[in-house]
């Protein structure tokens, strides 16, 4: 199979893939939904507190203040939102017959794969659009160049790359399309427990060193970082040092798991 | 165009598939007959790439199935089934789908799909979701999708079940129209009538064994010509061997009591007929087609 196949296969597939959610746009206006209530909810009914709580705050912080301090941790909860309707899209394809049909055609089999993963990569830009554009109506504001604004896309869309070969993964390793909406449930919630919504120096030890090492906490930083205009220093590397290996065992085990699914 | 031999399957200690040997030439149709749980579709999937036996081999246009599979899968076409369409789709986008992964060019697409769609009876509907189709429907479209990539070799796992007798007859008429192209075609079925339209040599499958092979007239000639039931006004049933013939029926209406006789049926060879002929035990599977009703 020639690398130009692999190409117009996997283009193949994602319009496809996009076609699919025109159709059945309920389920990509739920995923899109869900970080944007988390915003209003934080905002509104957190806010006033947390903002005043916020570290370093000057006196008089407010609501403001902490939409600035949690929009980069619900951007990146769009991200995982839109993963996990990855994987349900998934697992459901794969409970239909037409993927036996693809694999009876000379087709670069993971296009497949690609198709999916192309689309939420469309998906989550959209959703994180949606979702900045929301903030901003709330107040958000952002002293960040286009530069660094275009840098943070980069970073959104490759932590996208690695959370959907991952959602990927888990839709082709459930055996029903209910199981795969609830295993990538983590991801929605890991968020909670990372430097997204309060300082990490403010949890209890273990709670913190929990935060602190896992792989949103350095993503979710150096999105804040980058769209408040300061530079990430390393948390960035841990950032795309994470998404990469996230990215490239998520890839690993899908092409394995749909190489070895077996025909109905 | 397709040689098998000494196929075998199992899962876990359950055989599905014990010995197969089959020879398919080139632009002619194999029906493979058998019930329910024969192994029909565990042969077909082996052939079509889909599964891996444990023992065998099969080869598509000399070409291995496990070792060469990309030059197998470009020779062949598969309607397994289940239904393998995209029923988000509609049936249009569904051939153009197709069309891509078939890597035709933008003019040869677009010209395939609307012939196939016209041939297949479903320029109406072409822009409908294939979600809102009839079961007939959804098989001819199943079809287009597997002949618009042109292959060779065909595989139609039980093309008819479940198909009002107009749309089998359809479907029988295009797959016909197939070979007369010069494509080959290995079909399934349940039905003794379909392997006898539609085939030039069938092979028995039971057990995951072949219990016999041959051109439909072989086959019928192991077989009694059906036979004819009878039930009686007191619930009793029984079932007289009959060639079909006007002197076997006289010879039957003859030895009957008028007024002990509800009614009377003449039914042609089944799949039930032929398995017990070849078997000595019916199918658990049985499907009848009454052909004329006397009473
Ligand atoms: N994945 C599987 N695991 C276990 N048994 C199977 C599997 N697939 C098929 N079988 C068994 O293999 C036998 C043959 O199945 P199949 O080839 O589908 O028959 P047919 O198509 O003739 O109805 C059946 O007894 C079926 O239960
Ligand atoms: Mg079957």
């Amino acid at each position: 199979m020639s690398t130009t196949y692999a190409v117009r296969d996997s283009v193949t597939m994602l319009r496809r893939n996009l076609l699919h959610w025109v159709r059945y746009p309920s389920l990509a206006i739920m995923l899109v939904a869900q970080p944007i209530l988390f915003l209003l909810l934080f905002v509104y009914v957190f806010g006033g507190t947390m903002g005043a709580g916020l570290p370093g705050a000057p006196t008089g912080a407010d609501r403001t203040d902490y939409l600035e301090y949690i929009t980069p941790g619900i951007l990146i909860m769009a991200v995982a939102s839109v993963a996990l309707g990855t994987a349900i899209s998934v697992a459901m394809d794969m409970t239909g017959g037409i993927i036996a049909r693809f694999r009876t055609m000379d087709i670069a089999k993971v296009s497949v794969l690609t198709g999916h993963v192309l689309g939420a990569v469309l998906k989550s830009l959209v959703a994180v659009v949606v979702t900045l554009g929301f903030a901003v109506l709330l107040g958000y504001r952002s002293d960040a160049s286009v530069g660094e604004w275009l840098a943070a896309f980069g970073l959104i869309v490759l932590l996208t790359f690695a959370l959907t070969w991952l959602t990927v993964g888990m839709g082709l390793a459930a055996d029903s399309v209910e199981t795969a909406s609830n295993t990538p449930m983590f991801l929605v919630l890991l968020p909670f427990i990372s430097s997204g919504f309060v300082p990490t120096d403010e949890m209890p030890w273990g709670l913190r060193h929990f935060a602190e090492n896992q792989p949103f906490t350095p993503m979710i930083d150096s999105l804040r970082a980058l769209t408040s205009g300061h530079s990430p220093g390393n948390d960035l590397w841990l950032a795309i040092g994470w998404a990469v290996l996230i990215a490239a065992l998520g890839y690993l085990w899908s092409r394995r798991l749909f190489t070895k699914v077996p025909a109905r | 165009m397709m040689e098998v031999s000494g196929l075998r399957k199992a899962y876990g200690d359950h055989t599905v598939l014990d010995g197969i040997d089959l020879t398919v030439p080139t632009g002619t149709v194999y029906a493979l007959l058998g019930p329910n749980g024969a192994g029909k579709t565990t042969t077909v999937n082996i052939c079509s790439t889909l599964l891996t036996a444990d023992d065998g081999e099969v080869r598509v246009a000399g070409h291995d199935v496990r070792r060469e599979s990309d030059a197998v899968r470009r020779t062949i076409g598969l309607t397994g089934q289940f239904s393998a369409i995209d029923e988000l789709l509609t049936g249009r986008e569904n051939l153009r789908l197709m069309a891509d992964l078939a890597h035709l060019d933008r003019a040869t697409a677009k010209a395939s799909v609307d012939a196939l769609l016209a041939r297949l009876d479903l320029v109406d509907a072409a822009d409908r979701r294939a979600q809102t189709y009839s079961g007939g429907m959804k098989r001819r479209l199943d079809l287009a999708m597997t002949l618009i990539a042109r292959p060779r070799l065909i595989f139609l796992d039980e093309p008819t079940t479940g198909l009002d007798p107009r749309s089998r007859r359809e479907l029988w008429s295009i797959v016909r129209e197939q070979v007369a192209d010069g494509v080959t075609v290995l079909l399934t079925t349940q039905y003794l009538e379909e392997a006898d339209a539609l085939a030039d040599r069938v092979a028995v499958l039971d057990g995951g064994r072949l219990v016999a092979e041959g051109t439909p007239a072989e086959l019928k000639r192991q077989v009694p010509g059906g036979h004819v039931q009878v039930e009686f006004t007191d619930g009793r049933s029984e079932r007289l061997a009959s060639d079909g013939s006007v002197a076997s029926l006289r010879k039957i209406l003859d030895g009957l009591d008028d007024s002990e006789v509800a009614g009377v049926t003449v039914e042609t060879a089944d799949l039930d007929d032929v398995f017990l002929a070849l078997t000595g035990h019916p199918t658990t599977d049985a499907t009848t087609e009454e052909k004329e009703v006397l009473a």
